[in-house]
């Protein structure tokens, strides 16, 4: 056998292949880059002082002005309360999983039941709420009954992802932490969770992100309103999804105006969550040796 | 400080299977004692059923007799977590704790047991991490992380931690098997000085390394494939390694198989 020189042939395979892989990145690329920009070309127009510190009380129907502070507002106390149900629940449930239930029954049907609440359409947690806090509790609409049924769709994301983190984490690590003599309950709060914590973040962040645009369900919750209203529990509550929704489906341009400087408002809102979660997991990570 | 263990009738079982059975022996303090034998004859099970290590694999259970100059250590009662304080373990792999820094992590254990001062955590670091021979290698970088020394540096490190919680006993399971041969000495070495204070435990596939550190040397064996490790002869290495008693250790000592 001797050394050839690269065939044609393969040479033309790989060029195919390789130039499918660019179009299916571009193709994938397009929309992201697309929403991006139009949210931000037509967003800019209202996007100013009033905007963001005025609601939209006595704004009539073709006036100018106003603004989303009800609604961003609602929205920051909304997600907000929702991430403080999840989050603790759905980490411990994780660590149930994990170190505690192993491959017994109920850690199974747990998994099973995760499951099936990961593929809940997001309009039956709202009416889930609507009929029990609403409907059976007979409790008023609020804040909190959107911020309730918006955990119901944070917790499986936060339990799955907090989950395959915990399951990352080398056995070694846990013995190392017995060897020492250190109870089971300290090694998962001292190591196994600071090892899985930039995972864990990750994973919470994603779960924000998805329930912060969520409209359907607040719309079975919180109701509606115009102006602000700085308790969660009591009354109607606005929300920017709720506040997008309204205005973009009204005649006017100042209106539309207002919605898409309101779904701008949502993806910095996301964005800035985002960066926020992620220079936690740079500060305490590992690798920066502080 | 160091204790004398003493081990009767122990058998040790993975669910249904019985990994050793019926061993019996006495470990000396402040001295070295190597468990030799071929892979999978139980050496690393009996070793972990010396602290309890054994029973955190789900399944893994102990029938038997362990006592630490007077105390039972599977007597009723008897709490797992201060067995494993009292006897410290060192494994195959180095696994220093990969968000910690090399501080942390010899602090670790005294941390994660309780509150203890800034000033006296300092003094336990230092005198463990010169108690390791790592001091002079790691002293000026003590806040970088532990993961990022090399093989050698990271099994000190272990060993610095462990010894830094002051253990009457220390389990070492093949500490050397992952590291390069000046890393090994490095750590042969440590061994023979520890040995003044602590009573020593090491596994070890290398003859020469059990003949180099050990005073006493257990020599395990399985029957038969699929039976359990038994205990075949222990005596002072270098009757051991110069007229066993048994056929088999002989063979094994000098090479004619496992
Ligand atoms: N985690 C485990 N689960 C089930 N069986 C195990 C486990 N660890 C070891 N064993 C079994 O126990 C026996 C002894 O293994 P081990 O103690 O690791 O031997 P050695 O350290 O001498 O090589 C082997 O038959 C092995 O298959
Ligand atoms: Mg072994």
């Amino acid at each position: 056998m001797s050394i050839q020189t690269l065939s044609t042939g393969r040479r033309a395979k790989d060029l195919t292949v390789r130039c499918l892989v660019y179009l299916a990145f571009a193709v994938a690329v397009i929309p992201l880059v697309s929403v991006i920009y139009l949210v931000i070309k037509n967003g800019m127009a209202r996007f100013d002082f009033d905007f963001l510190y005025r609601s939209m009380k006595n704004i009539g129907p073709r006036d100018a002005g106003g603004g989303a502070y009800h609604a961003i507002l609602g929205t920051l106390q909304q997600v907000g309360l929702a991430s403080l149900m999840s989050v603790p629940i759905g980490i411990l449930t994780a660590i149930y999983l994990v170190e505690y239930g192993g491959k017994g029954r109920l850690a199974n049907a747990i998994r099973f039941f995760v499951d099936v609440m990961t593929g809940i359409p997001s309009v039956v947690a709202g009416l889930f709420i609507l009929a029990f806090w609403v409907l059976f509790l007979d409790l008023n609409y609020s804040g909190f009954a959107g911020a309730l049924a918006l955990s119901v769709l944070m917790m499986p994301t936060v339990v799955r992802s907090a989950e395959e983190m915990l399951k990352l984490v080398p056995d070694d690590l846990r013995e190392a932490s017995y060897a020492l003599g250190v109870p089971k309950w300290r090694t998962i709060v001292k190591v196994v969770l600071p090892t899985a914590l930039t995972g864990i973040v990750t994973g919470v962040m994603l779960a924000v992100a998805r329930v912060t645009g969520e409209t359907a369900p607040l719309l079975l919750t919180v109701f509606f309103t115009d102006s602000i209203n700085a308790n969660p529990f009591t009354n109607a509550q606005m929300g920017l999804p709720l506040f997008v929704f309204d205005q973009a489906g009204r005649p006017n341009d100042t209106a539309i105006d207002r919605a898409w400087a309101g779904a701008l408002t949502l993806i910095l809102i996301v964005m800035l969550l985002n960066l926020v979660a992620r220079l936690i997991a740079y500060w305490r990570s590992p690798a920066r040796g502080r | 400080m160091a204790k004398q263990i003493q081990v009767s009738g122990l058998d040790a079982y993975y669910g249904a299977h019985k990994a050793i059975a019926d061993i019996s022996m006495t470990i000396e303090p402040r001295s070295v004692t190597a468990f030799i034998g071929p892979s999978g004859c139980g050496k690393s099970t009996f070793l972990r059923t010396l602290n309890r290590m054994h029973e955190v694999i789900p399944g893994a259970r102990v029938e038997g007799k362990v006592m630490l100059d007077s105390d039972d250590l599977y007597g009723p009662g008897v709490d797992p977590v201060s067995v494993r304080r009292t006897i410290g373990m060192v494994f195959q792999r180095p696994n220093p704790f990969p968000t910690m820094s090399i501080y942390e992590n010899v602090a670790a254990g005294l941390r994660l047991n309780g509150r203890i001062s800034k000033s006296k955590t300092d003094e336990v670091v230092e005198q463990s991490l010169r108690g390791a021979n790592l001091w002079n290698e790691v002293k000026d970088r003590l806040n970088k992380p532990g993961a990022g020394l090399s093989g050698g540096q990271q099994q000190r490190l272990c060993i610095a931690r462990c010894i830094a919680v002051k253990p009457q006993v220390l389990l070492m399971d093949e500490p050397c098997s992952a590291l390069d041969p000046i890393s090994t000495l490095a750590i042969e070495d440590l061994i023979t000085e520890l040995k003044d204070e602590f009573t020593i435990v090491i596994v070890t596939h290398n003859m020469q390394q059990a003949a180099r550190v050990s005073d006493r040397t257990a020599f395990f064996n399985l029957a038969a494939q699929g039976q359990p490790g038994r205990l075949v002869e222990m005596d002072e290495t270098s009757a051991m390694f110069t007229n066993p008693s048994e056929k088999a250790t002989e063979d094994y000592i000098t090479g004619r198989f496992g």
